[in-house]
């Protein structure tokens, strides 16, 4: 196997204006064999997430478990506590007296899985990440305002830095610069 | 999961209605407008005041706090058999005004209320500093909380011993502080994307790094809005159930007690609708001001008001609802503890306060029965001030008239609260207008990223992709 180069640009980024613009952009994108793809857009917009690949993400699941843990978690802890390291009588209930139990697991329940549907949806975006390559990219400062950009990576097996670039032009961009590392 | 899409439906819904978002806004002009509060607009000379005023207030909370750890919660009027006064009204009345928050963010995005959208981040603030208001209270009630906390949270000590969980006081601790990390997440994930923009648009150093870490890199990277999506939706259908339990939690330390007037199973519903109805009430109170005073009125309009007026009604008509139920239930019950406690309410000594709570919680609100008050900025204002002090009413009846006269008639007696009571609330008013001030210049005070949904332009137009 070759040892892999570091290509000279991470991508190449093309610039629009409008939403639909670069939802049908992205498609065409994804159509043409492209996978190594992003886009960026200054609100959440379902099509374009989906045109790029998304078409389902982990979180239910991981919310799940979160949600299961601290449930499990917070019912043994009173079950340790008040049947087998400290048992009181309190009222001559039993020991183990599941009812009263119930409101501090379900708090619980519900605090496991907001911990993990936040700490996982942050892990799985890999943020924290101060730099990235996209924020070098000529006006990307207005993806947060009312930009609109589509990203094709340099290491994307289908990744050729002229063919890919005049593709990009033919989706009618504002722009399509190369995106330095 | 978008949030765009019924726009329509709902247009067609509300004809005459107000527009949630004045029209010719673009995804430019609604940033640029947000982000300058924060950003470019000199901070206003009434910013300065209005803070300092509720800093000094705040101070007011700091010296009482000091004084009454040097000296003890002797310096409050509580004392048996009242022995829960001014601590749990003020925490009650605090919980239940964040409740408005939570709803606002979680029940209504489930709902797809998109009016809610430029209420939502100011709301969850609110939400936010009430908690903090609320848990001062119980907290600084157990004398030296510094004592106080090996039978608070469950931690391995060197006594070996435990809380003990089947306590409602116990499980009151794990609502609310359940309650306040989730509503902290929920506020908190909901500023990154904004907090990008104000990264990207700040011009001072400072504030580019600051908001920078803030924004911990988002780029607003489709495959991470994907996700980010998935978690908030997520985020308020835990905080949906969430909300409902932690004032059903916090009215079990009254319900599961045999207090007459307390022990009743009207407690729990009761005590949600009186908490957003104090919530909503306290929402018009600070966006009313707020949307004239920062020149709002194209994002917060007056379908907002008009809609925060209706749902004002609703709660107000179930909370005026329970007190005719409790009265019932004394009646019905046939028990001698429970209508006394009734007729004491009513024609006690403390009548007057259980007379104004119903002038106040249940009279008033009819007034919103009425358009032309609901589309009164003035009246709407004026009513929920009035709803606050109803709802704080409503705690202090609760709490003052059941205790003072319980079954013993030799422990029968009366309470009145001191002035480190009074300091000591008033001082958490205080606080809490200290955090809204700060709040206001420092954050985006309307969801940025949630306002460009509402541009007409937001909406992805498929026949267009397609061609």
């Amino acid at each position: 196997m070759k040892k892999s180069i570091r290509p000279a640009t991470y991508g190449l980024m093309a610039e629009f204006d409008d939403p639909t613009a670069v939802v049908a952009a992205a498609e065409k994108v994804y159509e043409a064999g492209y996978r190594r793809i992003d886009a960026f857009s200054p609100y959440p917009i379902e099509a374009l997430s989906e045109a790029v690949g998304v078409h389902s993400t982990k979180m239910p699941l991981i919310v799940l478990i979160g949600g299961i843990l601290g449930g499990l978690g917070g019912y043994l802890m009173q079950y340790y506590v008040h049947v087998i390291d400290y048992p009181l009588n309190v009222g001559g209930k039993p020991f183990h007296s599941w009812p009263s139990f119930i409101p501090v697991t379900f708090e619980l329940t519900i605090l496991g899985a907001a911990v993990a549907a936040v700490f996982g949806m942050l892990a799985l975006n890999g943020l924290p990440e101060p730099y990235h390559p996209v924020f070098n990219a000529p006006n990307f400062a207005l993806a947060s305002r009312d930009r609109f950009f589509l990203l094709i990576e340099s290491l994307d097996p289908k990744f050729d830095h002229d063919e890919t670039a005049n593709f990009l032009k033919s989706l009618g961009p504002r722009e399509v610069t190369d995106v330095e590392h | 999961m978008q949030r765009v899409t019924n726009s329509h439906d709902d247009v067609a819904i509300h004809r005459t209605s107000p527009p949630v978002i004045e029209p010719g806004h673009t995804f430019g002009s609604v940033t640029d407008k947000i982000s300058a509060l924060t950003l470019r607009r000199r901070t206003p000379i009434g910013w300065y005041l209005g803070f300092t005023l509720s800093f000094m207030v705040a101070g007011m909370l700091m010296m009482t706090i000091l004084y009454l750890l040097l000296k003890g919660v002797g310096i409050w009027g509580n004392n048996v058999p009242v022995g829960w006064a001014f601590d749990i009204i003020n925490f009650v009345w605090w919980i239940g005004i964040g409740h408005a928050g939570t709803l606002i963010s979680a029940i209504l995005l489930l709902l797809r209320q998109e009016w809610r959208t430029s209420i939502n981040r100011f709301a969850e603030a609110m939400t936010l500093f009430a908690v903090s208001c609320a848990v001062m209270f119980p907290l600084l009630h157990t004398g030296r909380p510094w004592l106080a906390a090996y039978w608070l949270f469950p931690y391995p000590n060197t006594m070996g011993m435990w809380p003990q969980f089947r306590s409602p006081l116990l499980w009151d601790v794990f609502a609310v502080s359940t309650y306040g990390s989730v509503s902290a997440l929920f506020w908190y994930v909901g500023l990154i994307p904004d907090f990008a923009t104000l990264r990207d648009r700040a011009k001072n150093r400072v504030f580019q790094i600051i908001y920078g870490m803030l924004a911990l890199g988002w780029r607003g990277s489709a495959r991470h809005w994907a996700r980010y999506e998935a978690t908030y939706l997520l985020l308020a259908g835990l905080a949906t159930p969430l909300v409902l339990s932690v004032h059903t939690i916090v009215s079990f330390d009254f319900a599961v007690s045999q207090v007459p007037g307390w022990h009743a199973t009207i407690f729990p519903p009761y005590f949600v609708a009186g908490a957003i109805y104090a919530g909503f009430a306290m929402v018009l109170t600070l966006t009313i001001p707020l949307r004239y005073f920062y020149g709002l009125e194209d994002f917060i309009t007056l379908r907002h008001l008009r809609n925060m007026g209706k749902i004002m009604l609703a709660t107000g008509l179930i909370v005026a609802y329970g007190y005719m139920m409790e009265a019932f239930t004394a009646w019905y019950s046939a028990n001698t503890y429970e209508e006394y406690m009734i007729l004491n309410r009513m024609r006690g000594p403390y009548a007057p306060y259980y007379w104004a709570l119903i002038f106040c919680n249940a009279v008033v609100p009819q007034l919103l029965w009425s358009k032309r008050v609901r589309h009164s900025t003035v009246a709407l204002f004026l009513i929920s001030l009035v709803v606050s002090v109803g709802m704080w009413l409503e705690r202090f009846i609760i709490l003052v008239t059941s205790l003072h006269r319980d079954f013993l008639v030799s422990s029968w007696a009366m309470y009145s609260p001191t002035v480190f009571d009074w300091t000591m609330f008033i001082g958490t008013i205080g606080l809490f207008f200290t955090l809204l001030f700060l709040f206001i210049r420092f954050l985006p005070i309307i969801s940025i990223f949630e306002m460009r949904t509402l541009v007409p332009q937001a909406e992805i137009k498929e026949e267009k992709v397609k061609a």
